[in-house]
């Protein structure tokens, strides 16, 4: 009766183990994401959700990651800060997401950031701003080019042009606010002295007062407009109107078609730095970046019939790293993750070539960006 | 310095007249209900959009702005429709909160129909800037100072001199009196939406050249050209535009002799300044409650 009985419980627990060993291989990867896919930022957070759900989708599809399928699972946060943390805790908490991806801008980031720095849960920001890894934070990565480089990329051109007088203008709120203080921070390294500052609303139709002030300013050699949306359409086209002869920069923000658009032929000449992405067809053979971008932009391009934003590139990028790390440390727990991403080395992007450390949580140098030069509605690769 | 103040007026006669076009679409309403319509800016947003549209899908200039005109009057007599008339016993407030609601319902809709972009339309008369003592001014400010010159004036003939523009301003004033005297009160609710409409839609294609259109921004336009309209005396299509060309002038002026971080604050300190001075604005009558 006794050995019945050890048996018995024996067999019990092989079952429950095999049980659980099943329910491990069935597991899927969970991911979680908060995007704004309305609102302010919808333009940027729409693209996001869509590459998501097409490249999970895709791999799904083929097998998905290691044998387990990818779970996505997005909520869109409006671009409200307080929806994302909201969300950020639901996806941890009821969702048990492996790892976050989202936070399409800065301010929704970091709302997360206070929910997954406690939780300890692997998250990869979509957004632009530097605090988001500056200082590092443990369980927090990005993979966007910063306005910081930006303004670096900016200042570098205009060194090499021998431009060391410049005019800022930018809009007054986020990514202009937050573009114009790293411009000031950084100006001094190139050895560019900003004798001009002038700044705009979001919104504001027409900003000639701002541009006839820098006109009349002494010693300017050039203009950099930092902002986003219409804005700096609206910049172009007055400087064009008060035919200002000193050349015009613009940031990575309007590195878009609808730019070029916007601002018709007052756009010729304007230079501004530009992630690969955006020129793919114009990068060089030899270019480690030309295969990944071009099948990239292809495959956008095909499945959603408009052009790829350098936004649907960030989150492919999120997506890819984030699942190299899952294969490399062999399972989804939180913390093997999160230390494999932090090693993620020479991954090529859509925003250039990724190689994090532990005080580097980006992963990105200004080789990232190329400078170009509008011409004839087109971009033109100078640099 | 001459021609910097110049280009400092110029600048800020053309958000001005902005300004002012979008102002002036408050007063209709206004004057037939006593009700803010703050989905006016929507209507703007919906004529810019579907000029855009209806243009992109091939037709020349005029035919789209009379088409999406009438689109928009169609979306603005809807509004009338289904849902101020079902709540036309509650009170002035309510029916306030009500268009906010339907400005939130149409910015959806317009965000699903026509996405997300923002979009342009071309200049009517070209982009070469006109040339003013060194001073430079698009020809397409022209057109937006003319279409508002023009809409003052059609305004002033319509309530002053046409049965349908009285019969509006008496259910204003008193709807029960009115509707006893024979006017159909439901018909002048749903013609002054349809008018206010057309006034957002002609408003929204002559500026969109100038400021873009995208399916929000009507927020931002709609709320400069309340202000504009509550400066120079809300119900007042003169006021309304003496308002947006204050607000702009003060606008530019500020950016261009004191500071363009401060511009937004000094313009509304002028308006709380005047406010607190004449509450009913600029070139607006006194209120009489009769008790």
């Amino acid at each position: 009766m006794r050995g019945f009985k050890t048996i018995a419980g024996l067999a019990v627990a092989g079952c429950a183990l095999a049980l659980s060993w099943s329910a491990q291989a069935a597991d899927p990867v969970r991911i979680g994401a908060f995007l704004s896919v309305t609102g302010p930022a919808s333009f940027l957070g729409e693209p996001e959700k869509k590459t998501l759900e097409m490249y999970v989708d895709r791999l799904n599809k083929q097998g998905g990651v290691q044998g387990r399928k990818i779970e996505l699972t997005v909520y869109d946060d409006g671009g409200a800060p307080d929806k994302a943390a909201t969300f950020a805790k639901r996806l941890i908490q009821s969702d048990n997401a492996d790892i976050l991806i989202g936070g399409t801008t800065t301010g929704t980031s970091m709302a997360a950031i206070k929910i997954v720095e406690p939780a300890g849960v692997p998250f990869i920001s979509l957004a632009g701003g530097i605090d988001i890894v500056e200082p590092v934070k443990k369980w927090v990565f990005k993979t966007p080019h910063t306005d910081r480089m930006a303004a670096e990329k900016v200042f570098s051109d205009l060194k090499k042009r021998g431009l060391t007088k410049v005019a800022l203008i930018s809009e007054n709120a986020g990514f202009g606010k937050s573009g114009h203080d790293q411009s000031l921070l950084v100006a001094p390294n190139y050895g560019i002295e900003i004798v001009a500052d002038e700044v705009y609303s979001p919104k504001d139709p027409d900003v000639t007062a701002q541009l006839t002030k820098i006109k009349n300013t002494p010693g300017v050699q050039a203009i950099f407009n930092f902002g986003f949306g219409q804005g700096p359409a609206i910049v172009t086209k007055n400087h064009k109107q008060l035919a200002i002869t000193q050349p015009l920069y613009q940031s990575h923000g309007v590195a878009s078609k609808d730019y070029i658009r916007l601002s018709g032929d007052a756009s010729d000449g304007v230079r501004l730095p530009a992630a690969g992405l955006v020129i793919a067809d114009q990068l060089s053979a030899t270019d480690p970046q030309k295969p990944v971008v071009a099948a990239f932009k292809k495959e956008y391009e095909d499945a959603f019939k408009s052009e790829v934003s350098t936004f649907a590139g960030h989150a492919y990028d999120g997506l890819q790293i984030a699942l190299a790390a899952i294969m490399r440390a062999g399972s989804s727990d939180k913390a093997k993750v999160r230390d494999e991403i932090e090693k993620t080395s020479g991954y090529v992007g859509t925003g250039g070539i990724v190689s994090m450390s532990a005080t580097d949580h980006m992963g990105l140098n200004l080789s990232a960006f190329h400078m170009v030069e509008i011409a004839k509605g087109d971009w033109k690769m100078v640099d | 310095m001459l021609e910097s103040s110049i280009q400092f007026i110029l600048a800020g006669l053309t958000s001005g007249a902005i300004y002012a076009l979008v102002g002036l679409g408050f007063t209709i309403i206004y004057n037939a209900s006593h009700v803010i319509n703050f989905a006016q800016g929507e209507f703007i947003v919906i004529g810019g959009m579907s000029t855009v549209a209806l243009m992109a899908a091939g037709l020349p200039l005029p035919v789209a702005i009379m088409l999406a005109t009438l689109v928009t009057m169609a979306v603005g007599m809807a509004l009338a429709k289904f849902a101020i008339q079902p709540a036309r016993d509650a009170d002035v407030v309510a029916l306030i909160i009500i268009t906010i609601g339907a400005s939130i319902f149409l910015r959806g809709i317009v965000q699903l129909v026509f996405g997300k972009d923002i979009h342009s339309l071309p200049h009517f008369s070209g982009e070469t800037p006109l040339n003013l003592m060194g001073a430079t001014l698009m020809p397409q400010s022209l057109w937006v100072m003319g279409v508002a010159a023009a809409l003052i004036l059609v305004m002033a003939w319509f309530f002053n001199a046409t049965l349908a523009g009285k019969a509006m301003l008496a259910t204003a004033y008193n709807a029960l009196a009115a509707r006893l005297m024979g006017v159909d009160t439901k018909w002048v609710l749903l013609s002054a939406f349809a008018l206010s409409a057309l006034l957002g839609a002609v408003g929204g294609i002559v500026v969109t050249p100038i400021t873009f259109v995208s399916y929000e921004s009507g927020i931002m336009l709609g709320l400069k050209g309340f202000s504009a309209a509550v400066l120079g005396g809300l119900g007042n299509g003169v006021g309304a535009v003496a308002g947006g060309l204050i607000l702009g002038i003060v606008e530019s002026m500020s950016a261009g002799y004191i500071s363009s971080a401060y511009k937004d604050a000094i313009a509304f300190v002028i308006i709380l300044v005047v406010l607190v001075a004449r509450p009913n604005g600029l070139f607006g009558k006194k209120g009489i409650d009769r008790v």
